[in-house]
């Protein structure tokens, strides 16, 4: 037994559909919960101090950093991370153009730089390539100088609208 | 939008699936979060481990009191430096560091304990109740003051200059050299430490199985597994065959996670200890403690000229701040001096390196490993040279380029070269005869050049084993699976190694399983450093498919009776060439070998030829093939703020041949990216040998506003000992980026800045000193006083020891 716990508190979260009732420290951030109670380590962290982005999720569809998140304040939220873009066995359209463009290389900023963009298109069906560097601006990625990253968000965005 | 010379969907002429474009194999798992990093292993009773560290710069340890950590319910084990007291190093010449400090501390963040807790709070309060009496020495904090004869030695009793290492070499009469020039010109250039900020924080996890089998697992975010596992056993005092190291997919890497880190060997001796798995993971405070990144490195050109703008010498001195430890520093050295050459016809040369301590966190290799700084230096240089001579810079470059197939003055085997058709690739996409010297003031363009190594040709510790070695099992039903221990950090060695064993057995990459950087499974691969994965594993896999390949062969040609040079493997079939209808597909197939050609089981290996020049320090440098670029940067400079934007970058790479298009763009692109930040910001910064700027936000990279439009080309030259044909792309591309920038901030505001990373407050001082008539330049302007010592004088090579590759 850990003698600085805090005593732990119940706590209901709506993630990717799912409902999970967990027994967390309430001085826990939702990152920590989501990757360490969860399990749901889809979701990575790079700084725990809001400053790169890798730990974004949606909350209530608004891109959020999980490590400035108490897990407690997102009760009653949607949560969304990156277990939850694909839909079934079918990968959403933003994790196929991130194959093909290669905006994925080694992987680590992907699920947050994802639901950035996911946010980002939500909002904004047709953004410009300055609209998406905008919106992603906070999302740091030290691999592929970016370029890859834009042009899979302006070939998911192309898709999803045709397919819309 | 990233344009190549070729259309993507065009594979290279006569082969299938290299040449192409399909997504990375690994690309899904990583856009749905199912790759799992060292981070996410999670096992049962596993504990956290956490890295107490030092907080002087320079200190002897008087005393650890370790008890009331220990007494702290929750944990499990506490280790200090007595508890490992054998001395480890990437290089076996530099076997200087303590898994935690024994008796001294030499770096504001160095490990001195560790401790292995139920959770990370647990944890982090046993930290706070180790009690250390430090006495703390002089902090040597520049190489300046490692040039001080009077500070304490930080490697030694007494004090004294911190010499690490320290190399002259003399290649020819260089001053016969000096001699026959018209001009001669001398400049100094500073290249500031910078670091490779990975965005995965390293980690480990260690699990041990008790006596009597007594089998250590550790998992880890490394590029070098290999030599982990030598490490491991070296310092644990295990029998290498009872460790398993596995390393994670690598949340980026660019060299960071080359060395093994005190968190792995302290993971597997609590493991050990505790009886339990632990697992550590670095802070990102932590990571740049951990460091090994860009060598601050101090530079001194010298050349000779002719009025017609050809080299007849070249004198290159370096000093490198190399922290508080070896690392990999004595080949980094020596790469500040080594490739030099391999780019331009120098024919005589003259290198004089030498690297210190100091009381900082330890330099390493980082993308382009010892050659970025000096090859800044030397483009600047040019550039400046060209101006004098009125030579374009374009033009003195093509002047002095070396030839495909030659040998350089200090034994560097060149094979293929396309670095003239990259030149001219660049020179006319970017404009550059309408733009150089004829932009407005405050818009200028620059051109630099550089290559890069196709693999190191020498492995770290000298052995005459294979560099990597690749099995294939064919399964009954016709699944391939291939095994590697190659390790994917981002770089795209798992599609790589797919891709090549697909094309030799008419399959698609998808169709391929992968086993990679598993000691327990998978077969020797040094690792992913030194850009030597496609060249190497990609050749070892190509011998290990191409015998499978033949075993299919041998059996369908008995069953169907067709001769086996007629035999193609294409598309999922094997079939006659001249009569593709009589064939079969390749699950028949494999359940005919099966039967015929017992076990469908395969190895390949590959082993550089042998390489090094004869004289000491010829090992670093060599490679089996040289890969090329070039680049043109376009840029504004905003005279009033300092502030540079670049606009735009092309950029030709001579890659041999492009495996996969998109992976050879994306590792172009991100080499451009990387380039921009160490040009521009990047900075490992210290006040008085403390770290200034420990966080992301501190250490300034650049983000998606900052990186501009590249326009990349792709020059295939068909090296003769590359897989198919390839040469490496992750590291050379780097290179001529950061001083086509600095050169660009001449032709636009026409001032030079001999240092990087360019901040503005350089640019306005430069333009403040110009605009008061005084040296329009920003750099430094002296090198502290040091004897190199007499050269090793090495006689240029014998162009008939060319080796065995003959030029098509």
């Amino acid at each position: 037994m850990a003698v600085t716990s805090t005593s732990k508190q119940l706590v209901a979260l709506n993630i990717n559909g799912d409902a999970y009732e967990l027994a967390i420290s309430p001085t826990h951030t939702l990152l920590e919960v989501l990757r360490e109670d969860a399990r749901l380590t889809g979701t990575k962290h790079g700084c725990e101090q809001g400053e790169c982005g890798l730990c974004t999720i949606l909350l209530d569809g608004r891109p959020q950093f999980s490590c400035l998140t108490l897990a407690i304040e997102a009760q009653g939220s949607e949560i969304r991370t990156v277990e939850g873009l694909a839909r079934g066995g079918e990968l959403h359209p933003l994790q196929q153009a991130f194959g093909e463009t290669g905006a994925s290389q080694c992987g680590y900023c992907s699920p947050g730089m994802l639901m950035s963009a996911q946010a980002l298109l939500e909002r904004n069906p047709s953004p410009s390539r300055n609209e998406i560097k905008e919106a992603l601006a906070g999302n740091l990625c030290r691999c592929t100088g970016y370029l890859a990253i834009i042009d899979a968000v302006e070939l998911a965005a192309a898709r999803m609208r045709s397919a819309a | 939008m990233a344009v190549t010379t070729e259309p993507r969907q065009a594979p290279a002429q006569g082969t299938v699936v290299v040449g192409g474009s399909d997504p990375k194999i690994d690309a899904h798992a990583k856009a749905t979060g199912q790759t799992v990093y060292a981070d996410d292993i999670h096992l049962p009773r596993m504990l956290i481990g956490r890295l107490l560290r030092s907080p002087h710069r320079h200190g002897m340890i008087l005393n650890i009191d370790v008890s009331r950590a220990s007494a702290l319910p929750g944990v499990h084990g506490v280790l200090t430096g007595a508890d490992l007291p054998i001395r480890y190093g990437i290089m076996p010449v530099a076997q200087d560091e303590h898994a935690l400090a024994l008796e001294k501390v030499r770096y504001h963040g160095e490990p001195v304990a560790a401790v292995a807790a139920i959770d990370e709070e647990t944890a982090e309060e046993a930290l706070r109740l180790i009690e250390v009496e430090y006495q703390e020495l002089a902090p040597v904090s520049s190489i300046e003051d490692a040039m001080k004869p009077d500070l304490p030695l930080i490697d030694g009793e007494g004090t004294g200059r911190q010499v690490n290492r320290l190399g002259t070499l003399e290649f020819g009469d260089v001053a016969g050299g000096f001699e026959r020039a018209d001009r001669t010109y001398e400049d100094l250039f500073f290249f500031e430490g910078n670091t490779h900020l990975p965005m995965e924080e390293h980690a480990a996890v260690a699990q041990w199985e008790p006596e009597p089998r007594g089998r250590l697992t550790v998992w880890s975010s490394t590029q070098v597994p290999h030599y982990l596992h030598r490490t491991l056993a070296k310092v644990l005092e295990l029998a290498p065959g009872r460790i398993r190291v596995i390393a994670t997919p690598v949340g980026g890497g660019f060299g960071g996670k080359s060395d093994p880190f005190s968190h792995e060997v302290c993971a597997a001796r609590l493991a050990m200890v505790t009886g339990r798995p632990v697992k550590f993971t670095l802070t990102r405070e932590e990571v740049f403690y951990a460091h090994r990144g860009r060598h601050p490195v101090l530079m001194r050109v010298r050349t000779g000229w002719g009025e017609d703008g050809t080299l007849t010498a070249m004198a290159f001195r370096t000093m490198l701040d190399g922290g508080a430890f070896g690392s990999y520093g004595p080949a980094s050295m020596y790469y500040t001096g080594a490739l030099q050459t391999v780019t331009y016809d120098v024919p005589t040369y003259k290198f004089e390196g030498v690297r210190v301590l100091t009381n900082k966190p330890p330099c390493g290799p980082k993308r382009g490993h010892g050659t970025p700084q000096p090859r800044f230096a030397l483009e600047c240089h040019l550039d400046k040279v060209a101006a004098d001579l009125g030579i374009d810079p374009v033009d003195i470059r093509l002047r002095n380029l070396i030839e495909p197939y030659s040998m350089s003055i200090n034994h560097m085997r060149i094979t293929t070269c396309g670095l003239r058709e990259c030149i001219e690739l660049v020179d006319a996409a970017s404009g550059w005869r309408e733009k150089r010297g004829k932009l407005p003031y405050g818009r200028g363009v620059g051109v630099a050049v550089g290559s890069y190594l196709c693999g190191a040709g020498l492995p770290i510790y000298f052995n005459d084993m294979s560099q990597s070695e690749v099995q294939i099992k064919v399964d009954r039903g016709g699944g391939v699976t291939v095994y590697s221990m190659a390790i994917d950090i981002g770089q795209g060695s798992d599609h790589m190694l797919v891709t090549v064993v697909a094309e030799v057995l008419g399959l698609r990459p998808r169709d391929i399983a992968l086993v990679t950087a598993d000691t327990d499974l998978t077969p020797i691969d040094l690792g992913s450093y030194s850009s030597r994965v496609t060249f190497m594993a990609g050749n070892a896999a190509v011998q290990a498919a191409e015998r499978m390949r033949d075993k299919v062969f041998a059996a369908v040609s008995a069953d169907l009776g067709v001769p086996i040079e007629k035999l193609v493997a294409r598309d999922g079939r094997i079939f006659d060439g001249d009569d593709p209808q009589v064939g079969m597909g390749w699950p028949a197939a494999v359940a005919v070998a099966s039967v015929l050609q017992p076990p469908l089981l395969t190895a390949g290996a590959y082993k550089a030829p042998k390489l090094a020049g004869p004289y000491k320090g010829a090992g670093v440098g060599p490679s089996p093939a040289y890969s090329y670029t070039a680049s043109v940067v376009e840029l504004e400079c905003d005279p009033e703020t300092g502030v540079v934007d670049v606009e735009r970058v092309w950029i030709a790479h001579d890659i041999g041949k492009a495996i996969n298009r998109v992976s050879v763009e994306g590792q172009i692109v991100g080499s451009v990216y990387m380039a921009l930040g160490e040009a521009l910001f990047e900075e490992q910064a210290f006040r008085r040998g403390y770290l200034k700027n420990p966080s992301i936000l501190e250490y300034r990279s650049p983000t998606f506003l900052e990186m501009p439009e590249v326009e990349t080309f792709l020059v295939e030259t068909d090296d003769p000992e590359g897989p198919f044909g390839a040469k490496e792309v992750g590291q050379g591309p780097l290179l001529p980026v950061i001083p086509a920038v600095a050169n660009a901030i001449y032709d636009a505001v026409g001032v030079r800045v001999d240092e990087v990373p360019i901040s503005p407050d350089k640019v306005v001082k430069a333009l403040q000193q110009k605009a008061q008539g005084k040296e329009p330049r920003v750099g430094p302007k002296t090198m502290p006083e040091f004897d190199y010592g007499e050269p090793i004088k090495v006689d240029p090579p014998d162009q008939l020891q060319f080796g065995e590759v003959v030029a098509p």
